[in-house]
């Protein structure tokens, strides 16, 4: 099963390659890792999305908070979360298709970003069986470039839960 | 100019603060670092110069602090490991950059698979230099980073001091282990106040030290509850400090209590209650109480793959308690029905106020007999020298109170299995790591932790080998340490394999022998050899009353083989072997 693990990190030098060490050093796979600044300027968020069964799962998160730098972990199995991925894609957009290509994106809400003579950029973001669909959606014309964030994700506070699509890690 | 050698009273008596000025009073990084270090109270150093620590170095000069120059900086490292293991403090080794830094790798791994504090300060190049491949440069931080608890790099002078005290702090508390401080040599010359009461900053350390108290309790009813208990302990529970509380435990509720490797010494082995080492190479009425036990007792251990054999068997009719101060110990290889995460020396007072005497006359009466039917031992017959009976008769002769330090191989099992320790700190292994040349220098490290102690380094022919340069160390500071070598010729734990699993190809597991005792006699200790089972007790007599370093070359039976044994990934119960002990009872 996929799990979103969300670490808080100090934001000091050598706390990525630390953290990614021990991924690899325990055999842990990792679907993505994603850094950013938090709010804190000492603060760092790492959103991990790993794969494994719940013992797995369980050593994951207690050897990341093992980690010294590392301040908090969270796993959102079972939580109501907004995950999040952000994708730039270029493919191939012949003149003739450029209509049905135009609705495509509006169906998906993406944003061209860039267009060529024969190509277009398109940015995209969403849960990521939306991106994923979306790729499956381009590919017959022709993908030439992708470049995914990986996932970022957020638990819901329940009070106002609902409007947006709702994501548990467990999909 | 001042020698280095042997000045062990240099110290004595001297104020352990260097000339200090004001607080705010501008001081060096490399002053900062050495006040530092007296600060946390280090009397004691290991370690060996090199160009980009020579600031370091320069303060050390006049600096109160006792400083021993290994051959090696491994060497120099399981030296601060000894020190540490022996004496309950940090160990402190100081290395230069580079070469100097990747020497130490070996020793901060051993430390780390056994919970060691150890802080090691090494030198980097300037700042303006890292990541040039500049002169003597490495990745310290990088190469170091799996085998320590922690470790960081200090470019900016002001961190120091808050640095050196986190290093401490974390090498020492919760689930110690080594910590690398590297420290850049235009960092050493920066120039700063120092602030002794400079407060730590780790907001990603917590320390669990008290168990959760319904966990507890929970525990202290399984034990009251329980017919057939075994206590297994490692070495958390000497790292902890609780000896004294094991041993209230066992007695007031009437445990039969089994060590790891690395718990050896928690519980006296001549007690009733001790069943000694479970695992491998454990002994029959040990790993027979643990397959059978309806409750096992996990405290201080991890539950390492020599200990268990085949998981899914291991104990598998108990219950789980497990008392441990790393959370992530806790359910990684054996699932923990009672799980208390703690301090061992905390949970153990709770659970010995909580536990009543209970006979469980039918338990202890089964493990008699197992104690009868296969009791430890070997031909002793036989007119070769037998391994076994050389450690027999050190344990005799130093009334089975010396601190004992090994190499890795037969000779370090059959030490656990025929030295007798009473009391925590006395088994000083490389347990987790397995390190070969582990004996020598972690045996000189005890040695100056310990200086009215006997220390004896039972070690292998080639283990003892791959670090017996520090023999010229042990000479220099006048260590009286002791070294008794099993020579079998053979790297004789690779050959045993090779002799049951290889069809006998014994293949690379020979090497050509030094005459050892004249290799020690060339370093100015004391050799002796012993090549008759007559003169083993009289040798080890002799090497007891010297006042230098010692190497007793015994020349043991070259194919003895260590019984019982659970092959790998075989159940506890599948020993070989016993029929062998079976006959010798
Ligand atoms: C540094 C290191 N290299 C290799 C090994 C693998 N190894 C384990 S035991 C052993 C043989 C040890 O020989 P010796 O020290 O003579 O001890 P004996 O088994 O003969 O008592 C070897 C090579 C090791 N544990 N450590
Ligand atoms: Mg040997």
């Amino acid at each position: 099963m996929k799990h979103i693990i969300s670490a808080l990190v100090e934001n000091k030098p050598g706390v990525l390659a630390h953290v990614s060490g021990m991924f690899a050093a325990r055999a842990f796979n990792i679907d993505s890792l994603v850094v950013g600044r938090t709010e804190d300027p000492q603060l760092s968020r790492m959103t991990i999305v790993v794969v494994g069964d719940d013992r797995v799962l369980e050593q994951v998160r207690k050897q990341l908070a093992k980690i010294i730098p590392v301040v908090k972990v969270q796993d959102f199995a079972g939580q109501a979360v907004v995950a999040r991925d952000l994708m730039l894609i270029t493919f191939a957009a012949p003149a003739e298709k450029r209509p049905e290509i135009l609705a495509l994106i509006e169906t998906f809400k993406g944003n061209v970003v860039d267009i060529g003579q024969k190509t277009i950029m398109v940015e995209i973001s969403g849960p990521e069986e939306k991106i994923e669909a979306f790729i499956e959606m381009c590919r017959p014309y022709g993908i030439k470039n992708v470049a995914r964030t990986g996932t970022i994700a957020m638990p819901r506070q329940e009070k106002t839960a609902g409007g947006q699509q709702e994501t548990t890690n467990e999909d | 100019m001042k020698s280095d050698s042997s000045r062990p009273a240099d110290s004595a008596g001297k104020s352990p603060i260097l000339k200090s000025g004001p607080l705010t009073a501008l001081r060096t990084g490399a002053d900062i670092a050495v006040q530092a270090l007296i600060d946390q109270g280090v009397d004691t150093m290991f370690g060996y110069p090199g160009g980009v620590v020579l600031p370091f170095f320069d303060k050390l000069y006049d600096a109160p602090i006792r400083f021993i120059i290994p051959r090696h900086e491994q060497g120099g490292a399981h030296m601060a490991d000894g020190y540490a293991r022996a004496s309950g403090k940090v160990g402190v080794i100081v290395a230069t950059s580079g070469p100097g830094a990747c020497n130490l790798v070996t020793g901060l791994g051993t430390a780390m698979m056994d919970s060691i504090p150890i802080v090691a300060i090494t030198g980097q190049v300037r700042t303006d230099l890292i990541g040039n491949d500049a002169f003597q440069e490495a990745d310290t931080t990088g190469i170091t980073r799996p085998v320590t608890k922690y470790n960081c790099i200090v470019k900016d002078v002001k961190d120091l001091a808050r640095v050196i005290k986190e290093a401490f702090f974390i090498a020492s508390t919760g689930r110690p282990g080594p910590v690398v401080v590297d420290l850049p040599v235009d960092v050493q010359v920066a120039k700063t106040s120092y602030d002794p009461k400079v407060e730590m900053r780790l907001p990603g350390y917590r320390l669990k030290t008290k168990g959760h108290s319904r966990q507890i309790s929970m525990a202290a009813e399984a034990i009251n509850k329980s017919e057939k208990p075994v206590l297994y302990v490692g070495g958390g529970v000497v790292i902890a400090n609780a000896g004294e509380e094991l041993r209230a435990l066992a007695k007031k509720a009437h445990l039969p209590v089994t060590m790891t490797l690395l718990g050896l010494g928690s519980y006296d082995q001549n007690e009733p209650e001790s069943l000694d080492m479970l695992g491998m190479h454990g002994t029959a009425y040990a790993n027979y109480a643990v397959h059978e036990c309806d409750l096992l007792i996990a405290v201080g251990a991890r539950f390492d793959d020599r200990v268990t054999g085949k998981l899914k068997t291991f104990a598998a009719n108990a219950k789980v308690i497990h008392i441990d101060i790393d959370p992530a110990s806790i359910a990684k290889n054996v699932r923990a029905d009672i799980p208390v995460v703690g301090d061992a020396k905390y949970i153990l007072t709770e659970l010995v106020n909580q536990v009543e005497y209970r006979e469980r006359k039918e338990w202890f009466a089964k493990i008699a007999q197992w104690k009868k039917k296969y009791p430890m031992g070997y031909d002793r017959k036989s007119t070769n020298i037998k391994p076994q009976y050389v450690i027999e008769q050190v344990c005799e002769l130093t009334g089975g109170d010396a601190i004992i330090t090994t190499g890795v191989g037969q000779h370090q099992m059959w030490t656990s299995q025929f030295y007798k320790f009473k009391r925590p700190r006395q088994f000083i292994t490389s347990g987790g790591l397995g390190t070969m040349g582990f004996g020598l220098p972690s045996a000189i490290g005890a040695q100056i932790a310990m200086p009215d102690a006997t220390v004896v380094d039972i070690d292998g022919d080639h283990s003892f080998n791959m670090t017996l340069t520090e023999l010229r160390t042990a000479v220099q500071y006048e260590l009286p340490i002791k070294v008794c070598i099993m020579n079998n010729g053979y790297m004789g734990m690779v050959r045993q394999w090779q002799e049951l699993f290889y069809n006998k190809r014994y293949s690379k597991s020979y090497l050509a022998n030094p005459d050892y005792s004249k290799v020690a006699e060339a370093l100015g200790a004391v050799g002796i050899t012993v090549e008759k089972k007559a003169d083993v007790p009289k040798a080890i007599k002799k090497m007891l009353t010297e006042k230098m370093p010692c190497v007793v070359d015994f020349h043991v039976e070259p194919e003895e083989n260590v019984w019982p044994m659970v092959p790998s990934g075989k159940s506890l119960h599948e020993m070989d072997g016993l029929d062998l002990l079976e006959s010798m009872a």
